[in-house]
């Protein structure tokens, strides 16, 4: 699910770097009733991103970071540099054409259009 | 203090750890286990209009242009009858600091916040809302915490919904993304424990005052242009901030006279606190997952009596699909030049067939627009909508099934919006208000808030309680 960078992911920070942490809040267990089936089967997740604290450490490791409001968090390290990777999408063929559409339909105005 | 955050007990601190983090004794207004003195919470904090105005000037917040969609009007005449086809406006609020109107709904409470001294402020939301909190709070210098509702249990998360995490970051807030689940307000509790910060819920007084200057704001910039008030408002509706703060702005400002009508995208049958049915919607607010429990339950939310109420404002509801969404903002984007976010085109999606009900001469208001970037575009989240298995295709609207198939309308006479039915939304209010006060009967009084509470009639609510076999006090 994750991106990588162009020399794949970094594995590893020292203090100071932007990383991401993991959290389990609750597992299924401990989650309340009346969920549905599929929310009750896995856990309750957390992810969070700051500056390492520690000195140095490894994706895997449990870590403590300094949140951008300067609190201090623990968890574990899932991934160093964090990026967005969230983009534009691809090119849909369902939206690319309605601008044109609606103009041909004005420019017969008033009258409805029977295509 | 070490105290134990086991999941039960710190929700059994809900009540102190709201009250604490608020500023606000609720229960000064509280009538009977069914009334409450809204007004009186209404105005607890203080804030008249103007008042408000003037502390969002400060910011930027508001004030945004009231745009004509020339272009729309004429395609909706273009499929209406003869004389009918009303004026199109649009509300940019897009122009607001963070990119929508959420911006107002945050401004007062952080401001709030700021003046009781608080250090920061705390905030659940997947939406535009964390964003806006975030900015305010960077302009106040208080520190923000936004909980999001991110991914489901693979890790994979709605485009739209990173983008709002980036833009909070962006903010300068410390967020946290969550997997799906109503546990969300377990971890506010927690972190409202741990920091002390304000909760600058949706649902608080000052959240609603906020929006008022938006229907206030959009009723005059239509009086001062075209010497009269807007016929129709169309406001997207979710957990009923948007309708409430709005239709108390138009009333505010005069404009009594306004039709207000609520817009969901139609979400039926999947449920929201689903970990399958998470990433099977592309719209993650203004839908009907929210619309119809927050008519029907208003209370039922992260404080104890919700000032957004918007059963007491909506003369009517629609849903729209979200094809017909996505259809819009590629005409919003083509036709106006005016390139938005979807989910911030809701309620222009019904406006296309609502201006076909309205005369030439009459006019239409959309209330806002929102912000649009990566993640948030019809082409972004149709891309992950088939990307998670859901067919998206061309054809009739009418084809639409929430999760399933997304339909982009062929023709824009093709764009419905489906009525629903209010009067069973009273009903449904009516029977979860009497029932949430466990065995107690209502009076006159309590018939009376009802009454208000729904926008119906003393009548309606005897008749609905007679009909639910519901004693009242003698």
């Amino acid at each position: 699910m994750r991106k990588t960078n162009k020399k794949g992911p970094i594995q590893t920070a020292t203090k100071g770097d932007l990383v991401q942490i993991h959290k389990v809040i609750l597992t299924p267990e401990q989650r309340p009733e009346g969920l549905p089936e599929s929310t009750k089967a896995v856990p309750y997740e957390a992810w969070i991103k700051g500056f390492l604290l520690d000195e140095k450490a490894k994706v895997g490791d449990t870590v403590r970071i300094e949140t951008f409001i300067g609190r201090e968090l623990s968890g574990t390290l899932v991934e160093v540099n964090p990026i967005y990777d969230h983009n534009f999408g691809k090119p849909r063929q369902e939206l690319l054409r309605i601008g044109m559409e609606v103009k041909k339909q004005i420019k017969r105005e008033g009258k409805p259009s029977h295509e | 203090m070490n105290r134990d955050v086991s999941y039960s007990l710190v929700m059994s601190r809900k009540k102190e750890s709201m009250k604490n983090s608020m500023g606000l004794n609720y229960q000064q207004f509280d009538i009977s286990p069914i009334a409450f003195d809204y007004e009186g919470l209404m105005n607890s904090g203080g804030y008249s209009v103007s008042e408000v105005q003037k502390i969002q000037l400060e910011t930027g917040v508001g004030n945004t242009p009231l745009v004509e969609l020339k272009n729309i009007t004429e395609l909706a005449r273009s499929i209406s009858a003869p004389g009918k086809g009303a004026r199109i406006f649009v509300k940019d609020e897009k122009a607001c600091p963070s990119g929508s109107f959420k911006d107002r709904r945050a401004s007062l409470s952080v401001y709030h916040a700021a003046r009781l001294g608080y250090e920061g402020v705390v905030a659940a939301t997947s939406g535009n809302y964390g964003a806006a909190v975030a900015s305010q709070a960077a302009k106040y210098g208080l520190k923000a915490i936004i909980l999001q509702e991110v991914y489901d249990s693979r890790k994979v998360g709605q485009p739209e919904i990173l983008e709002k995490t980036r833009a909070c970051e962006a903010y300068g807030a410390e967020v946290w993304q969550l997997t799906v689940g109503p546990e969300l307000f377990y971890i506010m509790l927690l972190i409202l424990e741990e920091t002390g910060f304000f909760t600058a819920s949706l649902y608080i007084p000052t959240a609603i005052m906020g929006i008022e200057t938006l229907g206030y704001e959009l009723a005059q910039q239509v009086k001062e242009r075209e010497g009269r008030f807007p016929d129709m408002v169309l406001i997207a509706h979710a957990g009923g901030g948007n309708v409430t703060g709005t239709a108390r702005g138009l009333q505010k400002a005069g404009s009594h006279e306004t039709v207000v009508v609520g817009a969901s995208v139609d979400l039926r049958g999947l449920h929201m606190a689903s970990d399958h049915d998470f990433n099977r919607k592309s719209f993650t607010t203004a839908h009907s997952g929210f619309g119809f429990p927050f008519l029907t339950m208003p209370d039922r939310t992260d404080v104890p009596r919700n000032a957004a109420r918007a059963l007491r404002y909506l003369d009517r509801y629609v849903l729209v699909s979200q094809g017909e969404v996505f259809y819009v903002t590629e005409l919003l984007a083509k036709l106006e030049g005016l390139e938005r976010g979807p989910a911030g085109n809701t309620s222009l999606a019904a406006a296309i067939p609502l201006a076909k009900e309205l005369d030439r001469d009459q006019i239409l208001v959309v209330q806002e627009t929102e912000y649009t970037a990566a993640g948030k575009l019809p082409s972004s989240q149709l891309t992950f909508a088939e990307e998670n298995g859901v067919i998206v295709k061309r054809g009739d609207p009418g084809e639409n099934v929430p999760g399933k198939v997304i339909v982009i309308p062929e023709r824009a006479e093709q764009i419905q919006a489906e009525n629903v039915n209010l009067d069973k939304i009273r009903q449904s209010y009516i029977k979860n208000v009497v029932e949430a006060a466990k065995g107690y009967r209502p009076t006159e009084a309590d018939i009376r808030f009802m009454a208000e509470d729904s926008k119906s009639s003393i009548e309606f609510v005897r008749k609905t309680l007679r009909d639910l076999a519901i004693e009242v006090a003698a």
